[in-house]
């Protein structure tokens, strides 16, 4: 290699010859500006309209805590005035790393969110005689999240591989439908656990049909499977259902089976650890799916199938088979998480009671760019921001809970503009994959 | 290991892709298998390994017949192939792409990718590659890349190496280093199987040469032929490699372009700060290894790329900021590099596609009607004009052959009095007749007095065209130099090779001098006399 000082030729000869790809990195100053801005919501719109002297009232415990968190009235500028400091401390990181055109690390992220969350919630109980039950609000949020972490795990599985999974709905739907309908007839919740990854996969392998088989647009047979499926149920939801309801949709809910010492950790372990069977292979799917996707022989040839089809066929690799049957997987988890909607849940069945929670599953799991632990994070962050909606209509707060009901679809769409950072889907994706 | 295809026969539809081609590999040899694009040679590759089901005939190895259901089936017979465009997964690591496919792992299906990692160090290392296995592909030059895809091959215990068209995406260093690489796997025992329409390279590597045309075999060929030999074989007729021009009468500068700059939306400087002009009447290449940066010059001269930065003028007049419409109208012609996608509307007529330019303004439209009359007339003329071989103008232009296709834009674009022509890429993919013909049109539109900009990434094509070279590499250009100097020698291919791997131009002269490329070495074969020389004196009788 030449350093080249003695070329006349353009202007700075002596990079020419180096190797690294020459790039201005555009470090994102997006981060640094939405830290500010939450600062400044947090001065104006709070601290300055918060009086001096009140208190809020925040609630930690729950009856089976192995020992109790006394309910703890905290000061409430003191508490935003915290807080603040801790959002700016991120902003001043951001600040920094931005200087150094390096981006910021994700736990600052969770940092300043959970910051703002709790400026949010002390300047909302601030002086008022409500407490702010935590607990709830954490073991609600977890609750709507369950079919939105199954759906995106089963759209992780799906897209990977290169089939967009539109049909998530589809298969909570029938998921549920399946869960309540067999649990009922069985006598038995458990039994409709097991029904309703069955018909979740059901409607995987209709899709991976008519994908593969006939190459038809996945968006298309997605969005129709699950206008049939919302027939269908609602069809026999109408007559067979209501016909003898003691026999098919009698409520069979899933009995909890708190963890013995785990469920009683304060705040964590009631949260966590003291669900139903659905929950725990929830957490199991979770992460054995982040394992294997990157650290398995099934997850090489998954990912390689949705990248690059062709350099997979060149290896031996069966590319329609395996999206059939990653389809089929897929389809089989987010009929599982159905199951939260009737027996995970104690409820009977209900006409189209998914409710487009698997277009939400699909936007938390490009939320988490395609990764199931960003997907995991990215549905909690939308059952989180429901529940607190829900929450603070009953405690009774300045803002609109419709206005909190509307924050995770335009963090959505945000997200999905690339707001992110950059977010890359499998490349495949979409493609039917022919021979030649 | 002994490799034998006997009759191999492989129908499309009414195409016969290969037609009984016998071939025979013998252990720890470079067999070159030369033949134009379209001639059949990865078709037969592809039935070699396992891609294709052949229609008649049988492979043997070691002379035992094998059938192949699929690749995976070649594979275990030790045939290892490295595809023209590599079957690397961009995000994978190096590690993980040899890996892919044959896995080591442990019990459950975990990976071991430490066991995936030693294996490529250790093929890595035996042959001086340098790949690092955690490299992340897409950020690994191609050259590189290519290196992983034999490091995939021979990781498999490939006896045979099939490499088709290695050379399309490799600067001549690369190249070079390339030859090399293939000298030291023939040593080690691997039969190569060498796939390229480039005559050099076969001349340079080749210990037998196969040459196919229209799906035939229709001759071998030692590796002292000429290459004007080699290319009459390979056309089927005799043909002249130099293009027949006058030396250039260039005028005044008329394209002048000025500090100009593309970013690219993540940043990535695509066009950094460049200058250069062309002067009425002549033709300036644009060298350079594809990616290097031409494309997105040739897109904002016509404006479909924005410019961040410069300027730009046509006779003096601004062309930044007008619309694509407004710099048609300039006078700027534009051949595009990818025909099919951006030169062409495929599912439209070729008489619809001779208008595109011009579809809305009079004799062709009238008001807010268009007259077909007008615009089948036109076509009749302009196929003619061009010789574009056709059965009716109101055929999709997707019936027409490659070199038909790209005719038709020539047609269409050379058809407004134009006042710069922009080529990219004009002839890739052509067979010899088309490239010929394209290459008179392009001089004789210089010759008119029109500036004319030509994009290429072969040098063959740069040498025989260019009156001045602009060399680019990461976006820059690197160095603009007359093709012939004041002695009247052409330029030495060797300097435009280095300055392709961004080397300036004073120190490229200066390696150059010093070190001989194993291509302008095998120029030199027999007579010592390089080929570039003998040419003129040697057309075919």
């Amino acid at each position: 290699m030449s350093t080249a000082t003695e070329s006349q030729q353009p202007a700075t000869p002596s990079d020419q010859v180096d190797d690294v790809t020459r790039t201005r990195p555009r470090v994102s100053v997006k981060t640094a500006v939405v830290y500010a801005l939450a600062a400044l919501v947090t001065i104006v719109a709070w601290v300055l309209n918060t009086p001096a002297d009140v208190r809020t009232n925040f609630q930690f415990g729950s009856g089976t805590d192995l020992f109790r968190i006394p309910n703890a009235p905290v000061p409430s500028l003191v508490t935003l005035v915290v807080l603040v400091l801790v959002m700016v401390a991120g902003l001043v990181l951001a600040v920094l790393r931005y200087r150094q055109r390096r981006p910021v690390p994700g736990w600052v992220h969770v940092v300043v969110g959970v910051a703002f969350v709790l400026a949010f919630l002390t300047y909302v109980g601030a002086g008022k005689s409500t407490v702010i039950p935590m607990v709830s609000l954490l073991a609600g949020a977890l609750a709507l999240s369950v079919p939105l972490v199954f759906g995106a795990m089963s759209g992780v599985i799906c897209e990977r591989s290169g089939i967009i999974n539109i049909a998530i709905e589809g298969q909570l739907l029938f998921g549920a439908f399946a869960a309540a309908v067999v649990a009922s007839a069985a006598g038995s919740g458990y039994v409709g656990l097991l029904a309703a990854p069955v018909a979740g996969a059901m409607v995987g392998a209709a899709l991976a049909w008519f994908s593969v088989s006939f190459r038809v647009n996945q968006i298309i047979v997605g969005v129709v499977l699950n206008t049939l499926i919302i027939g269908l149920t609602g069809f026999l939801f109408a007559t067979l259902l209501s016909d003898n309801k003691a026999l098919w949709n009698t409520r069979m809910p899933l009995p909890r089976l708190p963890i013995p010492g785990l469920s009683q950790i304060p705040v964590i372990g009631p949260v966590l650890f003291n669900q139903t069977i659905l929950i725990y292979l929830m957490y199991v799917i979770v992460v054995l799916l982040q394992f294997m996707l990157f650290r398995s022989r099934w997850g090489l040839r998954t990912r390689a199938v949705g990248e690059h089809p062709r350099a997979a066929d060149t290896v031996g690799i069966k590319v329609n088979p395996r999206r059939v049957w990653n389809t089929i997987l897929g389809g089989a988890v987010a009929g599982l998480g159905g199951a939260f909607f009737t027996v995970g849940s104690g409820l009977a069945f209900g006409r189209e009671m998914s409710a487009g929670q698997g277009y939400i599953a699909l936007a938390a799991m490009i939320l988490g760019k395609w990764n199931p632990k960003g997907a995991v994070a990215a549905a909690l962050l939308f059952g989180f921001s429901k529940n607190l909606g829900n929450v603070l209509s009953t405690i009774g707060s300045g803002v609109p809970s419709e206005i909190l009901l509307m924050l995770p679809y335009v963090i959505t769409i945000f997200a999905v503009a690339g707001f992110v950072g950059r977010v890359r889907p499998p490349a495949a994706e979409g493609t039917p994959y022919t021979k030649s | 290991m002994k490799l034998e295809l006997q009759g191999i026969t492989k129908v499309f539809g009414s195409l016969v892709a290969n037609d009984h081609i016998d071939l025979v590999v013998e252990p720890g040899e470079i067999h070159a298998l030369l033949g134009e694009n379209g001639a059949g040679k990865s078709t037969l590759m592809n039935v070699l390994y396992g891609l294709y089901d052949p229609d008649d005939g049988q492979i043997l190895v070691d002379g035992r017949p094998v059938r192949f259901k699929g690749p995976g089936d070649a594979v275990a017979a030790g045939i290892g192939m490295v595809h023209q465009h590599f079957m690397l997964v961009p995000v994978f690591t190096v590690a993980e792409s040899v890996a892919l496919g044959y896995e080591p792992a442990g019990p459950g299906g975990v990976l071991r990718l430490d066991e995936a990692r030693r294996r490529v160090r250790e093929i890595s290392d035996r042959f001086g590659f340098q790949v690092d296995p955690d490299a992340v592909v897409e950020d690994l030059p191609v050259g590189v890349q290519q290196r992983v895809e034999i490091i995939k091959a021979l990781s498999r215990d490939a006896h045979v190496l099939i490499l088709d068209e290695p050379t399309a995406v490799l600067t001549p260093q690369e190249t070079d280093e390339l030859i090399r690489i293939m000298g030291e796997l023939k040593d080690a025992g691997t039969s190569i199987v060498f796939i390229t329409h480039k005559l050099r390279e076969v001349r340079a590597v080749a210990d037998r040469i196969t040459v196919i045309r229209r799906g035939k075999v229709v001759g071998e060929a030692s590796p002292t032929s000429t290459e004007t030999e080699l290319a009459s074989l390979m056309v089927g007729r005799a043909v002249s490699l130099t293009v027949d021009k006058d030396p250039a009468d260039p005028g005044e500068a008329a394209f002048q372009v000025k500090d100009l700059s593309v970013v690219a939306d993540n940043g990535t400087v695509l066009v950094d700060d460049i200058s250069f002009d062309v002067r009425a009447g002549e033709i300036l290449c644009i060298a350079g290894v594809q990616g290097n940066g031409q494309t997105e010059l040739a897109e904002v001269i016509l404006g479909l790329e924005e410019a961040d930065a410069g300027t730009m003028t046509l006779d003096g007049e601004d062309l930044l900021g007008r619309s694509v419409k407004k710099r048609l109208r300039a006078g700027v012609g534009f051949v595009p590099e990818d025909r099919s996608t951006d030169g062409v509307v495929s599912s439209f007529s070729i008489a619809e596609n001779l208008v595109l330019d011009l579809y809305d303004t009079a004799p062709f439209a009238r008001g807010l009607s268009m007259s077909p009359a007008k615009v089948a007339a036109n076509a009749e003329q302009r196929t003619e004009e061009f010789d574009v071989r056709h059965t009716s103008v109101q055929d999709p232009i997707s019936t027409l052959s490659g070199g038909n296709a790209q005719k038709v834009v020539l047609a269409r674009e050379m058809s407004r009095p134009l006042r710069l022509l922009v080529a990219s890429q004009p002839t890739r993919g052509l067979d010899v007749g088309s490239i010929e013909f394209v290459h008179k049109r392009m001089v004789a539109e210089r010759d008119r007095g029109t500036p004319v900009i030509i994009v290429s990434t072969e040098l063959d094509e740069v040498m025989a065209l260019a009156d001045r070279i602009a060399v680019m590499y990461r976006g820059r250009i690197v160095g603009v130099l007359d093709a012939v100097d004041e002695d009247g020698h052409p330029v030495n291919r060797d300097v435009l090779g280095l300055m392709m791997a961004g080397v300036p131009l004073d120190e490229a002269q200066r390696q150059a001098s010093e070190h001989m490329s194993a291509l302008a070495m095998a120029d030199l074969d027999g007579d010592g006399i390089p080929d570039a020389l003998q040419q003129g004196g040697e057309e075919q009788e």
